[in-house]
């Protein structure tokens, strides 16, 4: 876990946190198939966490056709719609780290390579790049006192702070939970409920707007609000 | 609440602004300067224009320099930007000798606010050896390059990289752009300035009054493309696209609306070709406008059925933006950064043809209804991803992660 926990420990507050994304070009790229899944393999991991999390931080239009950078391009650059079709459907939730992630997307890609007769390329302007992220994290100041509070604060949360408690707290956290089931179940008793219905609440494959929604939609639903 | 910060907030949203202040508490009492070479004219200088009295207001010290120099500094620098996008220019000695005396002599000028600065931005090539003369410096320098580096000439980049490389980062607007530096190279895309003549709501009577000035039917279907007389916007394509469409769709009318070609002698050779092209047709209205005509063009905009932006070489392409904040749907080349913008079926269509251009405009004027959808879509996508307040936090981000360290989590109180 970070030195940021969600908690204020004395208080047994919800800390609410934001954050940025800033990204970073790493300077490689490919402009065909192998290439891709070489540079799949050796490139830095925080490039794998932006092709398939950075999306929804970033400008991006909020209801894409597919929700990672790889398929993406597979479709548009490499006009492989089979392959991006393969690609799109991996959901990097199911995966403990990273380097399992590049792995699967690597094994993907050599499926098809092995499908092929000629490798496919994408045009010479329209190449693969590889970008890497930093994140900023901050606090907001705003903290939540009791759980029915989740109901008032989460639809007022920037995406951003979406993006942190919900999805990136499943890099942060032991149990691979979001900061809202860990502080439910560290501060307080008889929300395992809660925790069930936030544990079904896929966090990949839609926009942060809409899982802000989602979220509100469980929060208003359960505290009756 | 300020008045710049109120009127950025009734658009982007109060969420934005309040988020732009807690990023702003991040760099309390931190010393900021901008770099540019004008104040007035230009993307950047209208980008900072904004820009600087926003940071001013959300409470951050920030101030706004320019390097000035003589005739021959700017012929060198013109030669940076065109040999920058891809023309073979070689530029003489003594111009390289001007630009750099200039940069000399500008440092000494302001090295007092440069080198006691937490923060110096520096924007594009003109002022990009000054710190080479700030021997003293003591805070983090940017270079933010804005100009569409893909296919730089390359004699040209190895001089400029030589004033680049000492730089703590460096901020292009596409990956496309980035170039070998022994630096972090940050990723932000431009943005567009809702405050401003070009993009600021327009009365219906004014959007009128302009169709009434060039000749225009306002009852009759508008296509326009704006953009420079040059031929990677493919304005023959644009016209060839035109007269597919003018095929099913009779009252059809097409603005070409550029400026510019006075000092520009291939714009002027192109504007010609089109007009040649164009053989005379009073639907095809091919307008030089004024390069501070920022409200005729927003006017020609917002009175298009459909933009067009048909390059088949683009940098960003702002001007994509633009039409889309006014609610249009962009029939956008499949090139640069069109590709970020243009979301086929939802914010416009990307196209690779003329036939391709003129397939999609029939449709969206025979489906009146999904030309709206999209061009309510298209606004939206801007507003959410594309105004200047998106640009300002990431500047924000940047300036935090250069200040507290290069890792990849930045955690901050």
């Amino acid at each position: 876990m970070g030195n940021l926990s969600m908690l204020n420990q004395n208080e047994r507050q919800f800390a609410v946190r934001d954050c940025a994304l800033a990204a970073i070009a790493t300077g490689e790229r490919a402009y065909n198939l192998r290439e891709l899944g070489d540079k799949v393999l050796t490139i830095d991991p925080g490039s794998i966490y932006y092709h398939f999390w950075g999306g929804l931080l970033r400008p991006r239009f909020d209801d894409p056709e597919y929700h990672n950078d790889f398929a993406i391009w597979a479709l548009y650059g490499l006009k492989d719609a089979l392959l991006a079709e393969r690609l799109g459907i991996i959901d990097p939730t199911e995966f403990s780290d990273l380097n399992l992630l590049r792995e699967r997307v690597a094994e993907v890609i050599e499926e098809r390579l092995d499908e092929t007769e000629e490798v496919p390329s994408a045009r010479r302007d329209n190449p693969f790049y590889f970008v890497r992220s930093q994140i900023v994290i901050f606090d907001t100041q705003c903290r939540i006192d009791r759980p029915e509070g989740l109901a008032d604060t989460v639809p007022l949360m920037s995406v951003s702070s979406v993006f942190y408690h919900f999805i990136d707290a499943r890099r942060r956290l032991p149990r691979r939970e979001d900061d809202f089931r860990a502080w439910l179940g560290n501060c307080f008793e008889g929300y395992e409920d809660l925790s069930e219905i936030l544990g079904k609440v896929h966090p990949f494959f839609s926009g942060l707007t809409e899982l802000r929604a989602r979220l509100t939609a469980v929060f208003r639903s359960y505290f009756g609000k | 609440m300020s008045s710049l910060i109120e009127a950025y907030s009734k658009i982007a949203g109060e969420d934005v602004i309040t988020q732009l202040r807690q990023l702003v508490r991040l760099l309390k009492n931190r010393r900021v300067v901008h770099v540019n070479s004008t104040r007035e004219g230009g993307g950047v200088a209208e980008i900072l224009a904004k820009l600087v009295p926003l940071m001013q207001e959300l409470g951050l010290d920030v101030s706004w320099e320019v390097i000035t120099g003589d005739e021959r500094f700017f012929q060198c620098t013109k030669s940076f930007h065109n040999a920058l996008q891809g023309d073979r220019i070689d530029i003489p000695q003594r111009l390289l000798d001007a630009y750099e005396e200039t940069n000399r002599q500008t440092a000494k000028e302001l090295a007092p606010v440069l080198e006691g600065a937490d923060i110096v931005f520096i924007h594009d090539p003109q002022p990009a050896p000054l710190l080479s003369y700030c021997g003293a410096r003591k805070g983090k320098w940017i270079w933010r390059c804005h100009i569409d580096l893909s296919q730089p000439h390359r004699t040209t980049w190895k001089y400029l990289r030589q004033f680049v490389r000492d730089y703590d980062a460096s901020i292009f607007s596409l990956s496309d752009f980035a170039q070998a530096l022994p630096h972090p190279q940050y990723l932000i895309p431009p943005s567009i300035d809702p405050l401003s003549e070009k993009n600021i709501a327009l009365e219906e009577a004014e959007i009128r009054g302009t169709c009434d000035q060039f000749g225009l039917d306002p009852e009759r279907p508008l296509l326009v493309q704006v953009s420079r007389f040059d031929r990677f916007k493919d304005p023959i394509g644009v016209v060839q696209a035109f007269r597919l469409a003018e095929k099913y769709v009779p009252d059809l009318q097409l603005v070409l609306a550029g400026g510019g070609a006075s000092d520009d002698p291939e714009g002027e050779a192109v504007r010609r070709e089109v007009e040649a092209f164009s053989g005379g047709d009073p639907d095809i209205h091919i307008l030089e406008l004024p390069a501070n005509a920022h409200r005729t063009i927003n006017a020609l905009q917002r009175a298009a059925d459909v933009v067009l932006q048909k390059s088949i070489r683009e940098g960003f392409g702002l001007t994509v933006t633009e039409a889309m904040w006014k609610g249009k749907p962009v029939v956008g080349g499949n090139t640069g950064g069109i590709r970020l913008q243009v979301i086929n079926n939802h914010t416009g269509f990307l196209v690779n043809s003329p036939e391709g251009a003129a397939l999609r405009v029939r449709y969206l004027l025979e489906h009146p209804d999904k030309l709206r959808r999209m061009g309510e879509k298209a606004a939206g996508f801007v507003r959410e991803n594309f105004l200047l307040t998106r640009q300002l936090r990431e500047y924000f981000t940047v300036m935090a992660a250069l200040i507290h360290g290069c890792e990849d989590r930045i955690e901050l109180e």
